[in-house]
Formats: C-alpha cells, sequence, structure tokens
C-alpha cells in the first residue's frame, strides 16, 4: 500500500481529501511532521483561499523546503488548486501582506484573474490533456470541478524536470488545469470533489508513486 | 467548452431528517438525508445543498454530524447552509466536511461578516442565500426566517453588495414560488443577472423539466430544486436532458 502524507497546513476542507485517497487504496496520513511527509511515497498539498494566505501558511510549516528536497530526489508531490497555484512565481492577487510572499517558482507564469462573464469559475468543465498524460489516463473526455477565481493563463516554463505536460481548460480564455512534469504534478481542479472522474485520476497518481 | 449548468437537489435538514413544505410551511418527511445524498450522487447530481431548518442549536449539531457522513461517501461538492454568523461557524462547517457555506440572517445582520470570511477562507467558500419575495411596493425584498420577516433590503441592492462584499456565488431562492411548482421566477433571475457577475444558483418554483431550461436561459447558472426530486417526480437525469436538448452544456 502506497503512503501519502497530506501536507497539513490548516487549508480548508482536508477531510475529502483524506477520504478520497482511501477510496482508491492510499495509506493516507494529514500532518505537517517533515520526517513523515519526505519519507512518503506521495505528497498531496491541498490548499484552499486566498494565494497569499495559503503560500504563509505553507511556508511557516516549512512547506517550501518539504517540497523542495523532494523535488530535488524525484520524490512525488501533487498540489491542488491553490496548492497548485503556489507552485508558480506568484499571483495577482490582491492582499493586504506586505510584501506579498512569491510563489514557490517551480513552475515559469503568473498566477492571474481569470476574464469572463461570471467569476468564480465554479463548477464542472471540460478540459484538454496531451495524448501522454498518465494523470489523465481513461479520463481525458471527463468534465472536473473548479472553484477559483485565479489561475496561470499559461506555463511558460517549468525549473523541475523541464519537460512539463500541460493540460488546459476554459474560462473566459483558455488556463493551465494541470502539469505533470517528473515528481511535480498539479491541478487547478478538484479531484477529490470530482466524483468517479476524480477517483480515477486520483488513482492514475497513486499507480506512478 | 464551457461550465456546465449545475444541477443541484437541495435537502432541507430538520433534526436529521429531510423536510420539505409549500412557502417554507407545512413541512413533510422526505427521507434520510445520508441515504437521498447517496441517491442523487447516483444519478448525477452536481453538487449538493443542505440547508440547516432547525431552529435549535441541539439540532444544529445533527446537522453537522449529516453532513460529515454524507462527505465521507459522497464526492461532490456540498454546500451547507443555516445559522451562520461569524467566520468561527464557517471553520466548524468546513471541517465538518463542507465544501462551501452559505449566509442568509448573519449577513444581514452584519454586512461586513462577508468580508470577514471571504478574506479568512477565500470567496468561493461563500454563498449568500438570498430569500427574496414581491413586496408590496412592486420590487423584490429580501426576507429572513423562512420567509417570514421582511428587510428593508431591495434585492437586487443587495446581492449586488454582496457580490462587492465577496461572496462568490448567490443561491437565489423566491419565496414567491418555493413548493409552487410553477416555475422558476424567471424575473428575478433577470434582474440578479443584470447586475452581479458571480455564479446565480436559481431555486424555488421547479416543477417540470422545461422550468429549468427557463431558468438558464434567463441567466442562470445553476439550478436548484427539493420536493421534486425527493418525491421521485422527476430525476436529476431527467433535468440534464432537458438541459442538454436545449443547447446547454451538462456534465
Amino acid at each position: 500500500m502506497k503512503k501519502v502524507v497530506v501536507f497539513d497546513y490548516g487549508s480548508g476542507n482536508v477531510r475529502s481529501v483524506v477520504r478520497m485517497l482511501e477510496r482508491v487504496g492510499a495509506d493516507v496520513t494529514l500532518t505537517a511532521d517533515h520526517d513523515a511527509a519526505l519519507a512518503a511515497d506521495g505528497l498531496y498539498v491541498p490548499g484552499v483561499g486566498a494565494f497569499h494566505a495559503c503560500m504563509t501558511g505553507l511556508l511557516a510549516a516549512g512547506g517550501r523546503e518539504v517540497i523542495a528536497e523532494r523535488i530535488a530526489s524525484g520524490r512525488p508531490v501533487l498540489g491542488v488548486c491553490v496548492g497548485f497555484q503556489v507552485l508558480f512565481d506568484g499571483s495577482t492577487e490582491p492582499t493586504t501582506l506586505q510584501p506579498p510572499p512569491p510563489g514557490l517558482g517551480h513552475f515559469v507564469g503568473v498566477v492571474d484573474r481569470l476574464q469572463a462573464p461570471v467569476v468564480p469559475h465554479m463548477g464542472w468543465s471540460l478540459v484538454q490533456a496531451p495524448e501522454e498524460s498518465t494523470l489523465l489516463a481513461g479520463v481525458a473526455d471527463e468534465r472536473f470541478y473548479f472553484v477559483h477565481s485565479y489561475a496561470a493563463s499559461q506555463l511558460l516554463a517549468s525549473r523541475v524536470a523541464g519537460y512539463p505536460l500541460v493540460t488546459t481548460a476554459e474560462h473566459g480564455g483558455a488556463f493551465v488545469a494541470a502539469v505533470e512534469d517528473g515528481p511535480l504534478t498539479g491541478t487547478q481542479f478538484h479531484p477529490e470533489k470530482s466524483g468517479d472522474a476524480g477517483a480515477q485520476l486520483v488513482a492514475n497518481w497513486l499507480r506512478s508513486l | 467548452m464551457s461550465v456546465a449548468v449545475r444541477v443541484i437537489p437541495c435537502l432541507d435538514v430538520d433534526a436529521g431528517r429531510v423536510v420539505k413544505g409549500v412557502n417554507f410551511e407545512n413541512l413533510r418527511d422526505a427521507g434520510d438525508p445520508v441515504e437521498l445524498a447517496g441517491r442523487y450522487d447516483g444519478q448525477g447530481a452536481d453538487e449538493l445543498t443542505f440547508l440547516d431548518v432547525t431552529a435549535s442549536s441541539g439540532d444544529r449539531e445533527t446537522t453537522y454530524d449529516v453532513v460529515g457522513r454524507t462527505a465521507e461517501q459522497v464526492f461532490i461538492p456540498l454546500t451547507v447552509g443555516g445559522g451562520v454568523r461569524t467566520v468561527a461557524d464557517v471553520d466548524r462547517l468546513l471541517r465538518a466536511g463542507a465544501d462551501k457555506v452559505g449566509i442568509n440572517t448573519g449577513a444581514i445582520a452584519r454586512p461586513q461578516v462577508i468580508a470577514e470570511i471571504a478574506d479568512r477562507f477565500g470567496s468561493q467558500v461563500l454563498v449568500l442565500s438570498a430569500d427574496v419575495r414581491r413586496s408590496q411596493h412592486g420590487n423584490f425584498e429580501v426576507t429572513t426566517h423562512g420567509g417570514l420577516k421582511s428587510t428593508d433590503l431591495d434585492a437586487i441592492e443587495w446581492c449586488s453588495r454582496a457580490a462587492q462584499l465577496g461572496v462568490g456565488e448567490i443561491l437565489l431562492n423566491s419565496m414567491d414560488a418555493d413548493g409552487t411548482k410553477a416555475g422558476f421566477d424567471l424575473e428575478l433571475i433577470r434582474a440578479v443577472r443584470a447586475e452581479v457577475d458571480v455564479p446565480i444558483v436559481a431555486s424555488g418554483g421547479a416543477g417540470r423539466v422545461e422550468d429549468f431550461v427557463a431558468a438558464v436561459d434567463a441567466g442562470a447558472d445553476a439550478v436548484l430544486a427539493a420536493s421534486v426530486f425527493h418525491f421521485g417526480e422527476l430525476t436529476v437525469g431527467q433535468v440534464k436532458d432537458a438541459l442538454r436538448s436545449a443547447g446547454h452544456e451538462v456534465r
């Protein structure tokens, strides 16, 4: 049984994440303990709310070091929603924090407000996945649940493995819905709230660990 | 390639049971909430809304328990409303398994709580639940206490202000149409759509599949209904078929 740590840095509804991982057969621990987070087969980084508040919580819990160390040693990390956004250089989301903390910078690009008639983008959308995607294998034609007002409009480059597979979605314009790059994977949508399609995607990630 | 219209069954929960009435009165038992939630998930519901219609705080604990047990087995978004007044209330509901939280009376009493909640958890967790009826003056007014008390708030202005303060969605419930099965209040949907750019969930009045299509045509991003689903008159699948036939994207 693959061991997965859900990084617990005070972000949102992690209970659903834990249940979804259990559903697909993972041995799940919810913790911010560094040794456990480094030792696990997979690290799941959730994130709900405002970018800079999440970033602040993640930094306080030592998330920067844990994620960087795992990537350096080729150990898988999955960031979801704002837990995905923090992997980019930064966000233009307004904040009272001065100076606003930058992102972790594994992916080159900035998270910006969606330009659409109705925002937040809330609901089930189709994605466009590259054929080689292992994350979306078998579910590339399914809809996934999104709830966000900000997204990276494009992935300019990656500082990880360097050959990122980018899955896009549209709301107003195209944006980055998922990235697979060596050990580092991220999704803007919520697999844990995307029903059977989400379960298949999480199972795909688990199998890759 | 746009976002699918969401079809949302609503479960009004009182003391651990689903209840449903007409114009918020004459409540009748409609079943076990966790069992119903599982059934709607199986029918393809895109989201579920639980409204805690109990008055006592003791029964509120029961609702939290229901939400928690549902979240254990249903992997679609859950919205929970009822009795939310503070950031701490939202925190509790999110921990219990809610993905989004509905606020109504608490926001009317102190609008600033909207900004406080949005700052802490983000706009996307907060749904303004607006119980609206037509007033004698010909406008739409906001009511509280299940439609029993009127406020001095114009509904369109209130929705607009709440969106500015930071709600991520509006659950727009027509008290006049609620439970009548005579169709959604399309004029109300159009009026709010013209003023706000957050998603609108149309609620109140669903009877036939055509009603759902009309609500979406009027500008709703999601459609919510209770009794037609609870009492087996319509399935989520039938509603989606009608929406699809009318050219709307569904999951």
